[in-house]
């Protein structure tokens, strides 16, 4: 079991990466938000909490997730190339952690650290549900109440998992407001925080917010990482070529490429949702024309029109539809450590089919960003190649989202 | 001495309660909301907060984010609302100040926006998501155009940052006497009156107090503990429910009733 190594790449004392994150929040939510980092850093130098929560993460979560190789879908991407070959394909599986995603991870650190400091009620947004549904199972583990914000646009496409969480005894609140997405929901979360503050643990679910919230939940999902380097290691006895993981927040993405980013021979690549296509409130590829700028407490790439309003997003999958990206993020693209790039609805639907069928797994449509990407980037590398990818979660929750379009 | 300095003085030596509205530029479109600002004025509003509509207001409750829905879909912008600032500003009496989110302003560029907020007459600004510690570029584009950084003390705020916030405010400082988003509400919070009292055991400052305002009864409580009232979300619903009647009547109407109540106050 290994125990969590804190305290790697953390941004400067105001909570910036390079000229990326910090802190802006409305007055009432300063002094709250300096506690909890307060608060996580001394869980984080506590040796106990590291190991509660790493027997949570092995007992619990069935940690460590293993990483399997996708040879049929190898060698059909190998066949389709001509003479070129293909790279040999890897996948960490996220999928198979408790609750069918990597957010669980970062739900069980974050409702211990609720728990440590005396809170008994956690709200959370979702925007696929994932966290949400991580995050109820964390509460009912736990015994903390919880309630999960959501637009409402999102609970309709992900309705199986609002009723996942409720069977966990969380309260979903649909978020009409705005988009009616995961931007919403976050926004009608802070209202909440704001008003609830003294007993209210805010536990949000990716790299985002302000901080300590993107360095926070990069160090829990940074599990994902240390295991991969060191299995992957034993498989294939040197680290892969590239490591591909999709980016909503980009806490997955951030989890897996903490175990190589000091790795320079190792190529990280995020992978954004392309949507229908590359023109403003048809997709959430942030890196492709977003700017800087300032939303939900922290600074970093967004999707915003001239007047500095956030523009509006589309994904085929909820959990990569939101208008800004992690700021550590875009500070790895500017130092040129992390590769960025997006992917269609339309690419996406066919790597999960392609995966499906040659694999036997259902990936997220999220995830399925990332092996779309691979299979691209699979046959530019030929035979000698190497990818490894983050396979976020499971697909169970999209079943129904295909089939209304039509697919299988 | 800025006009908001003057203004507060002025409140002081006459022993009168201020009263600060807040508006949504633009709503319910631009023309009305200019006429709304001057039949403010008109009926004796010491300071006018106009708020730049945004679309993730995230510290504002459902009247407020309807509001700025409203002026969004006008097409209103921070552009449009120092547009509307310039054209009131001869009319206007009252001081200004914008209320805004930080990206429509970091997005048209600091030194670029105070120098336009400047021209158009705007007396102070207020930045809802740049707390103190965040706000050293918005400070020094300020004082370069000669406006005043206005910031926002809540219950939560501790004494250290009080004390920061005195030093390195200007024309007034604004203390929300509750938690939670903007609304309107029944009573005034009762933790006001400490609220104020924390703020004024460090500073001179004058101390504009909001959230929840929208009674005469409020503003009158009000004044035994601070300089100013500020009524928003209540004034924006009174917007809201006339945009197709008589709104200027019924602006006015309002505001003559909330002031209506407002004692002569004696200061210790
Ligand atoms: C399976 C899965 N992958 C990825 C994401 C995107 O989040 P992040 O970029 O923080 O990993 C989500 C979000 O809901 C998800 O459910």
């Amino acid at each position: 079991m290994t125990t969590p190594v804190f305290g790697r790449r953390d941004p400067d004392g105001r909570g910036y990466f390079g000229e990326y994150g910090g802190r802006f929040v409305p007055e009432t939510l300063v002094e709250p938000v300096e506690q909890l980092e307060r608060a996580y850093r001394e869980a984080r130098a506590d040796e106990r909490f590291g190991a509660e929560l790493a027997v949570l993460l092995a007992r619990y979560v069935g940690r460590p997730t293993p990483i399997s190789e996708a040879a049929r879908l190898q060698t059909s991407l190998a066949s389709d190339a001509g003479g070129g070959g293909a790279a040999r394909l890897w996948l960490k599986r996220e999928d198979l952690a408790h609750t069918g995603a990597h957010k669980i991870n970062n739900a069980l650190g974050q409702a211990l650290l609720a728990v440590r400091m005396g809170k008994r009620r956690v709200v959370a947004e979702t925007g696929a549900g994932q966290h949400g549904v991580a995050t109820a199972t964390a509460c009912a583990l736990l015994g903390l109440e919880c309630v999960v914000y959501m637009g409402a646009d999102d609970m309709a496409r992900q309705a199986l998992n609002v009723y996942r969480m409720r069977l966990l005894g969380a309260t979903v609140t649909s978020v009409a407001a705005g988009s009616r997405t995961l931007k919403d929901a976050i926004n009608e979360a802070m209202r909440d925080w704001v008003t609830n503050v003294g007993r209210t643990y805010y536990l949000l679910g990716s790299v985002l917010g302000p901080h300590p919230y993107p360095l926070m939940v990069r160090e829990f999902q940074s599990v994902i990482g240390r295991e991969a380097r060191a299995q992957y290691r034993e498989l294939a006895g040197r680290p892969p070529d590239a490591v591909v993981a999709c980016v909503g927040g980009g806490s997955n993405a951030l989890g897996i490429f903490d175990g190589f980013v000091d790795d320079p021979a190792v190529r990280l690549i995020g992978v954004e949702a392309g949507g229908e296509a590359l023109v403003a409130g048809r997709h959430a590829a942030r890196f492709a024309t977003g700017a800087a700028g300032v939303l939900q407490g922290t600074r970093s790439y967004i999707l915003q029109d001239a007047a500095g309003n956030i523009e509006l997003t589309h994904s085929i999958s909820a959990g990569l539809d939101y208008a800004a990206v992690g700021p550590e993020h875009a500070w790895l693209r500017d130092l040129g450590r992390a590769e960025y790039t997006s992917v269609s609805d339309a690419e996406a639907i066919e790597a999960f089919g392609a995966l499906a069928r040659s694999e036997g797994i259902l990936p997220a449509l999220e995830s399925a960003h990332a092996v779309a990407y691979a299979c691209r980037l699979a046959r530019e590398l030929g035979g000698d190649g190497s990818i490894l990818i983050n396979l976020s979660g499971r697909g169970d929750k999209d079943v129904e989202t295909l089939r209304d379009r039509g697919e299988g | 001495m800025s006009r908001l300095d003057g203004i507060f003085a002025g409140l002081r030596a006459e022993g009168r309660t201020g009263l600060v509205t807040f508006t949504t530029a633009g709503d319910p479109d631009l023309e009305r909301s200019a006429e709304v600002l001057r039949v403010l004025d008109r009926a004796g509003a010491d300071v006018l907060e106009v708020g730049v509509p945004f679309s993730d207001p995230l510290a504002d409750g459902p009247v407020i984010q309807r509001a700025s829905e409203r002026a969004l879909a006008a097409g209103g912008t921070l552009a449009t609302a120092l547009d509307l600032v310039a054209g009131v500003r001869a009319s206007v009496g009252a001081g200004i100040v914008l209320f805004t989110y930080a990206n429509p302003v970091l997005r048209m560029g600091l030194t670029t926006f105070m120098a336009r907020a400047a021209d158009a007459g705007v007396d102070g600004v207020l930045v809802l998501d740049l707390p103190i510690e965040e706000a050293d570029a918005l400070r020094s584009a300020a004082a370069g155009a000669g406006i005043d950084p206005i910031f926002l003390l809540s219950p939560t705020t501790t004494e250290a940052r009080i004390r920061r916030a005195a030093a390195l405010g200007r024309g007034f400082l604004y203390g929300i006497s509750r938690l939670g988003v903007t609304g309107a509400r029944d009573t005034v919070a009762a933790g006001a009156t400490e609220h104020a009292g924390r703020i004024r055991a460090v500073t001179d400052l004058p101390i504009a107090l909001g959230f929840g305002i929208s009674r005469p009864e409020h503003v009158a409580a009000v004044g035994r503990w601070a300089d100013a009232a500020v009524v928003g979300s209540a004034l924006v619903d009174v917007i809201a429910r006339n945009a197709s009647g008589d709104l200027a009547g019924e602006v006015e109407r309002y505001v003559r009733w909330l002031r209506g109540a407002v004692p002569v106050r004696t200061r210790e």
